[in-house]
C-alpha cells in the first residue's frame, strides 16, 4: 500500500537538520531522558539551540575532536542515557570510524549518532563530502542505520529510536529538502515504505533523493506512460529484503539512487540482495562513480552524474529502451 | 561492600604474590598473554580490586558501584586473574572458556558483553579515556556519586584521542574522574623514549587542567596505597580538576628476566620459564 506523497517541491521545503532539534526539543520537554553531544558546529542559534539553553545539565559541547566525542557518547550511554550525538558526516564516518565500530557497536550501547550534510549536500568539496559512509556502517555489525527521505521523516526516526534498542546511525542533509509524505504515516525502522507503486520498474532510493525520484517517475509517466514505482529504503540495515525481491519480481527492473558513491552503499546492499536470489532482471545503480567529485552546489553535481530528475529519467529511459531523447 | 576487602599494605602486598603467580599460572595454561604490561600494572589493580573499588565481583552491575575501565585491554588477564580469586570463576573454568566459541568470555582483549565484571569492551588503544570522560559527564548528569578510573599505558598515550579526552576532562572539571598512567616505559619495540617521547607528561597533564598525583614506583603498594589515598571524594556535582596519576612502573614486574625487557610485552610462557617466574615472585615480594 503505497503512501500519499507530494509533488510541491516549492511550499513544502523543510530542514531535516532544523526539525530533528526541535524534536529532541519536543521530547525533552515531554520528559524524556537522553543525553546531548555535539561537535563546534552546531550553532546554538539553530534549533538545537533551544534545547541547549533550556537543558543545558545533558547538552556536552566536544569541540573539534570528533573521535572523543563518540567515545564520551558511548560512556554517557554506558552511564544510562539515550544519547543523541551530533558531528559533521564525513568526520563522524572516516575520522571516528574506529570509535563508531569499537565504543559504539562492539559495546553495543545506545547512542544515536546524527550525521549532518550527507552526500554531496555541504558543497565543500570532496573533504566534506560523505561518499563512504554507508560503505563503512554497513561492515560495522549491531549498527543500525537510517537515512530520513526529510524533515518529517527524521523526526519519526528520532522518536522511534528512543524506544529501538542498539547503537544508530541516522544521516540528514545539510540543508532544505522537499517533503516527501503528504499524509500521516507509521515509519517502522527496518521496514520500507513503497511511496509510489508501480508495474513497468521500480527505483530504491533513500534521503531527499527519494523526491527527485517520486520527480523522474512523474517524468516518465508522462513522457512514455511508464509506471515507475519508487520505494523509500530508510533503513539501509537492517535492509527490508523482502521488500527489494517484491518490487524486483514484479516488474523486473531495479534502479538504486543514493547521494553516495555506487560502491557499497545502498545501491551496493540491494545487489548483493538481489544476485543471491538469482534475480535475473535488470538493475543499475546510480549515484557518485568512484572519484573524488566535481565542484559545485548540490544540485549542480547531481546534474552532471545523472542523479538529478532528468538524469534518473534518462537512464531508465535506456535501460527499457524506450525513445530516449 | 566488596568480597576480599582488604585493609593493610602487608595483606595487599601479600595478595599481589597470588594475583602474579596465579597470573603466570593462568598464562602458561592458555598459551598467550601481555605478561610484561600485566604484571607492571598488579599493585595498582589489587590495591584498587581488594581496597579502593566500590565494586562486588559477585555483583558486577550493582547500582553505585566505581567503574574501572582497562583502556589497555590486552592486559585484561591481570583483572580476570582478580575476578577468579575474588570467587567470580575458577582458574580452570577461565582457561576452559578462554577464546572459547562457545562464551568468548575470556579473550585476549576484554569484552563487557561476554565477562559481566569487564566495564568496557577494550582492545584498540586510545579509548578507555574519552570513554571514561563520557562516563564521569553522564555520572554527574545523572546525579550519581561513583569515581570513573581509567587505566591506561603509556605506549596507547601517543593516541591522540587521549589528549582529546584530556582536554574534556579538564573543561568539564570532572572531579569523579581519575586517569592512571602505568608507565612501565616501555611499548612493543623498545622504550617510549626511543619510540614516542612523550615527556614531560606531568607539565602536559597539569596544563590541561589536571591535578597531578605522581608514585615514584607504582610497583610499591605503600606509595600505591598513599596515593590513592588523596583521590578526592566522591562528588559528581563537584566542578573540579580531574585527578591524573602517574604510576612510574617496571614491565614484567616480579619476574627476573621479564623486568624492563619489551620483548616480554606478548606471548605465552614455557614451563621452565614459568618454574624460574614463580620462584621471583615468591622470594622477591612474600613479606617476612
Amino acid at each position: 500500500m503505497a503512501v500519499k506523497t507530494t509533488y510541491n517541491f516549492d511550499q513544502m521545503l523543510s530542514n531535516a537538520r532544523e526539525a530533528y532539534g526541535e524534536e529532541l526539543y519536543r521530547m525533552a520537554k515531554e520528559g524524556k531522558d537522553f543525553a546531548f553531544t555535539f561537535s563546534d558546529n552546531v550553532a546554538p542559534s539553530s534549533s538545537a539551540g533551544k534545547l541547549l539553553k533550556e537543558f543545558p545539565e545533558r547538552c556536552f559541547n566536544f569541540g573539534i575532536a570528533e573521535a572523543d566525542q563518540v567515545g564520551a557518547s558511548a560512556g554517557l550511554a554506558l552511564s544510562g542515557c539515550t544519547v543523541f550525538s551530533q558531528l559533521f558526516g564525513p568526520f563522524l564516518s572516516l575520522r571516528a570510524a574506529d570509535q563508531i565500530h569499537t565504543d559504539i557497536a562492539y559495546n553495543d550501547v545506545k547512542v544515536r549518532l546524527i550525521g549532518t550534510h550527507s552526500g554531496v549536500t555541504s558543497g565543500g568539496g570532496p573533504t566534506h563530502n560523505v561518499i563512504a559512509d554507508l560503505a563503512l556502517y554497513r561492515a560495522i555489525p549491531n549498527l543500525t542505520i537510517v537515512v530520513p527521505a526529510d524533515a518529517g521523516q527524521c523526526c519519526k526516526c528520532i522518536r522511534a529510536s528512543m524506544e529501538y534498542e542498539g547503537p544508530m546511525v541516522i544521516r540528514i542533509d545539510r540543508a532544505g529538502s522537499p517533503n516527501v509524505y503528504a499524509e500521516e504515516y507509521q515509519l517502522e525502522i527496518g521496514k520500507a515504505i513503497e511511496t509510489l507503486a508501480g508495474s513497468d520498474g521500480y527505483i530504491i532510493s533513500c534521503g531527499s533523493n527519494i523526491y527527485e525520484c517520486l520527480m523522474a517517475s512523474k517524468i516518465l509517466k508522462e513522457e512514455l506512460g511508464l509506471s515507475i514505482g519508487v520505494v523509500d529504503m530508510h533503513t539501509i540495515k537492517p535492509l527490508d529484503i523482502d521488500t527489494i525481491l517484491r518490487v524486483a519480481r514484479k516488474t523486473g527492473m531495479v534502479v538504486t539512487v543514493e547521494d553516495h558513491s555506487i560502491n557499497g552503499g545502498l545501491g551496493g546492499a540491494v545487489a548483493e540482495v538481489l544476485c543471491e536470489a538469482g534475480y535475473q532482471g535488470i538493475f543499475k545503480r546510480i549515484g557518485m562513480p568512484d572519484e573524488f567529485s566535481v565542484l559545485g552546489a548540490p544540485d549542480e553535481i547531481y546534474h552532471y552524474y545523472g542523479m538529478d530528475r532528468h538524469g534518473i529519467a534518462v537512464t531508465i529511459k535506456d535501460l527499457l529502451n524506450r525513445g530516449n531523447r | 561492600m566488596q568480597r576480599n576487602g582488604l585493609q593493610t599494605v602487608a595483606e595487599l602486598e601479600d595478595k599481589c604474590v597470588d594475583i602474579r603467580s596465579n597470573l603466570l599460572k593462568f598464562i602458561y595454561r592458555i598459551g598467550m598473554g601481555h605478561l610484561g604490561g600485566e604484571l607492571s600494572i598488579v599493585e595498582m589493580a589489587v590495591a584498587l580490586y581488594y581496597k579502593y573499588l566500590n565494586f562486588d565481583v559477585l555483583n558486577p552491575h550493582m547500582d553505585g558501584r566505581d567503574r574501572f575501565i582497562l583502556s589497555k585491554g590486552h592486559c585484561s588477564e591481570t583483572l580476570y586473574t582478580i575476578f577468579s580469586d575474588q570467587g567470580a570463576y575458577t582458574q580452570d573454568y577461565m582457561v576452559e572458556y578462554f577464546e572459547s566459541l562457545d562464551t568468548y568470555k575470556f579473550g585476549m582483549h576484554s569484552n563487557r558483553k561476554r565477562c559481566p565484571q569487564i566495564e568496557v569492551s577494550a582492545g584498540s588503544l586510545g579509548h578507555g579515556l574519552p570513554i571514561a570522560v563520557g562516563y564521569a559527564l553522564g555520572a554527574r548528569y545523572r546525579g550519581e556519586n561513583y569515581r570513573v578510573i581509567c587505566l591506561i599505558g603509556d605506549g596507547e598515550f601517543d593516541e591522540g584521542t587521549n589528549w582529546e579526552a584530556l582536554m574534556a576532562g579538564g573543561h568539564y572539571k570532572l572531579n569523579n574522574l581519575v586517569c592512571i598512567l602505568d608507565k612501565n616505559k616501555l611499548q612493543m619495540t623498545g622504550t617510549t623514549e626511543q619510540v614516542m617521547n612523550i615527556e614531560p607528561v606531568s607539565d602536559k597533564v597539569k596544563a590541561f587542567g589536571w591535578n597531578l598525583i605522581e608514585i615514584a614506583d607504582g610497583n610499591d603498594m605503600e606509595q600505591v596505597c598513599a596515593a590513592l589515598n588523596r583521590l578526592p571524594e566522591r562528588n559528581c556535582k563537584k566542578h573540579d580538576a580531574p585527578t591524573f596519576i602517574i604510576s612510574n612502573t617496571v614491565k614484567g614486574k616480579g619476574v627476573s628476566f621479564m623486568e624492563g625487557n619489551h620483548k616480554w610485552h606478548g606471548g605465552g610462557i614455557s614451563e621452565a620459564d614459568l618454574n624460574i617466574a614463580l620462584a621471583d615472585v615468591s622470594n622477591g615480594q612474600t613479606r617476612n
